[in-house]
């Protein structure tokens, strides 16, 4: 876990442009270029799709699970909607509240891990004690419970999806950071007294801004798959809707008579995650490459 | 062994070690005990009236009332809570509301299904992510380990739920009519009875679990092949099925095998959704079904069930990778 404190870190951190030459790094790996691509394209798609929707999405064209047809370039599902239409607005909802709940966890998960890491003693303990509790819920069955209390509002899931999602991000962020601390920079700021808010932002965030984008990645992963998973309960979001989720699920009867109607939204929701996933998979490889691990 | 103990005062590490343990057990349990006390209070802000819910359009304000206090409705929370607990831990999970029935005797077949479907997908998913993985580490950047590296990042991206939908596509409906896509299994019957039943949810978490584990068992191959002593064996001459036997694996498996209870947690975890997608007659579609019905002692006990696996699992993996816990 822990790597031998190098010289050339201690002499890195001091750079003034260190944080830019390790985002030069991440970008020249091929798997965070080709994750940042999709997650755009998703990004973009979801946002501007319902722009380019031939129909509307709730309204049927024609009737249930029909099969493409000229104009109707995907089929119909299992109301006579429109699959395409439908396809093209479904993302609306996911694409804002997958990347805002992952970019929250990150940034609480993160202050909460470099607090324990920095401080220790009572704080760490609290802390990361508290993060043992909501780590004992699966991050489905944790969301699910609140929403089975409150409804599926969408700020609701956002909160739940970044709730369960902190305890994670907190342990790395809390790992990486403890060897930093030991260095010989952070003492010697501490020694001077320099502000401990100071020291969190100019010596060991920096110093951990590799996992971080392994984090944002992986939590942007978990989060469209949380969300995406509740659509498909039944406790994300409602219909009528259109969502890849709900899709999903609203169409899996009718997957041996007209199974574009699901595998469209299944198309849609694994590009999603795997967007997340190359972002991770990539800084991954960077962080272990410079460490001279194994990848 | 009872000699060596006899002999001499155990080594100041092992003490160390089991004093970890202690700390983590002790940790774990007061942990659990603010788990129990959080899954308490939030089923009983479900929106809702359990007396309500129990007498439907029998309900009036004198059925009301005299329910309420054979429930304990209306004694103070924390007492309520206290009950509850004490019941737990005595196996006494209280009444569903839907159909008066005792809830452990509800849940027994159910939790027996869930079981056998997880212990089934472990014990297949196990052997096959050593042997994925080692032979990815032993044909490590060829076609083999390219191809594994890169469906695995799309597969351990892949919800369950949707992994599962394009299985039951290829498999159950579109492709090939070779398995059924829901899982009817009759009320007191062993899934493992119905083996056609279990394929497609079986098949979905060892597909997830595989691509991650077989990851885990390639890089923990990497370093160990690359390590002195195995070094040291190639240059005495040993053959790479010996080397691979006798020093490669048991030190491979150190690291693996805190990852499997990771799996296993993670398995328990998606439960939920793949017992939902497959109607597989467990605890996770039983969760389901219970929130819709507002079936609260019935929530309370599988949330429970549910966590209290799935955080020691966790736990056991924490314990075996040993000293700091692992980020997840």
């Amino acid at each position: 876990m822990s790597a031998p404190p190098r010289t050339e870190a201690v002499a890195a951190s001091r750079e003034p442009s260190a944080r830019g030459a390790g985002l030069r790094r991440l970008w020249a790996a091929p798997r965070v270029r080709w994750g940042v691509l999709l997650l755009a394209a998703t990004t973009a798609f979801a946002f501007l799709g319902g722009l380019l929707a031939p129909f509307d999405p709730s309204q049927p064209v024609g009737a249930p699970y029909a099969p493409p047809s000229p104009g109707i370039w995907l089929g119909t599902d299992q109301l006579g909607r429109d699959v395409l239409s439908r396809v093209l607005h479904g993302g609306a909802y996911l694409a804002w509240m997958a990347p805002t709940s992952a970019v929250l966890a990150v940034a609480i998960g993160a202050a909460v891990g470099l607090a324990a890491a920095y401080w220790r003693g009572w704080v760490d303990t609290l802390l990361m004690r508290a993060m043992d509790v909501v780590l004992a819920f699966p991050g489905i069955l944790l969301t699910l419970l609140f929403v089975a209390v409150f409804g599926p509002l969408p700020w609701l899931l956002v909160t739940l999806v970044v709730v369960a999602l902190v305890p994670g991000v907190a342990r790395v962020i809390r790992g990486a950071a403890l060897p930093v601390i030991g260095r010989e920079y952070v003492q010697w700021a501490k020694a001077v007294g320099m502000p401990s808010a100071t020291i969190l932002r100019t010596e060991l965030l920096p110093n951990v801004s590799s996992p971080l984008f392994v984090e944002l990645g992986v939590r942007l992963m978990w989060a469209v798959g949380i969300l995406a998973s509740m659509s498909f309960i039944g406790y994300g979001i409602q219909p009528p809707a259109a969502d890849w989720g709900l899709m999903v699920s609203e169409n899996r009867t009718g997957l041996g008579i007209q199974p574009l109607a699901v595998l469209a939204p299944v198309v849609m929701i694994v590009v999603y995650t795997v967007s997340g996933n190359l972002i991770a998979e990539g800084a991954a490889r960077v962080i272990a490459r410079t460490e001279g691990r194994a990848e | 062994m009872a000699v060596e103990l006899l002999a001499a005062p155990a080594p100041s590490r092992s003490t160390r070690r089991a004093r970890a343990v202690a700390l983590a057990v002790a940790q774990g349990v007061g942990t659990l005990l603010v788990v129990s006390l959080l899954i308490f209070l939030v089923t009983q802000a479900m929106p809702g009236d359990v007396a309500r819910v129990v007498l439907g359009t029998r309900a009036t304000p004198e059925t009301l009332a005299t329910l309420r206090e054979q429930l304990g409705l209306d004694r103070p929370i924390w007492e309520q809570y206290g009950t509850w607990l004490w019941g737990v831990l005595r196996g006494d999970f209280g009444t569903s509301l839907v159909n008066g029935m005792p809830v452990s005797e509800l849940l027994a077949g159910r939790i027996r299904n869930s079981l056998t479907l997880s212990v089934v997908a472990m014990l297949i998913m196990l052997p096959i992510s050593l042997l994925v993985g080692i032979v990815a580490a032993q044909r490590r950047d060829r076609a083999f380990d390219q191809g594994f590296l890169g469906t695995s990042i799309v597969v351990n991206a892949t919800p369950e739920f949707v992994t599962g939908t394009v299985l039951i596509a290829l498999l159950g409906t579109t492709v090939f009519h070779l398995l059924p896509p829901v899982s009817f299994i009759p009320p007191g019957d062993s899934p493992l009875a119905h083996p056609e039943a279990m394929v497609l949810p079986v098949l979905t978490l060892v597909v997830s679990g595989v691509m991650y584990l077989g990851r885990l068992v390639r890089i923990a191959f990497i370093d160990a092949m690359s390590s002195e002593y195995v070094q040291t064996a190639r240059l005495k001459g040993l053959g790479t099925p010996r080397i691979l036997a006798r020093h490669a694996l048991p030190n491979a498996l150190g690291p693996v095998i805190p990852a499997a209870s990771l799996v296993a947690a993670y398995t328990v975890g998606g439960v939920v959704v793949v017992e939902y997608l497959f109607a597989f007659p467990g605890i996770g579609a039983a969760l389901v079904e219970a929130v819709n019905n507002r079936d609260l002692p019935v929530i309370q006990a599988i949330v429970l069930l549910i966590a209290a696996t799935y955080y020691v699992l966790n736990l056991v993996a924490d314990l075996l990778a040993g000293g700091e816990p692992q980020g997840r």
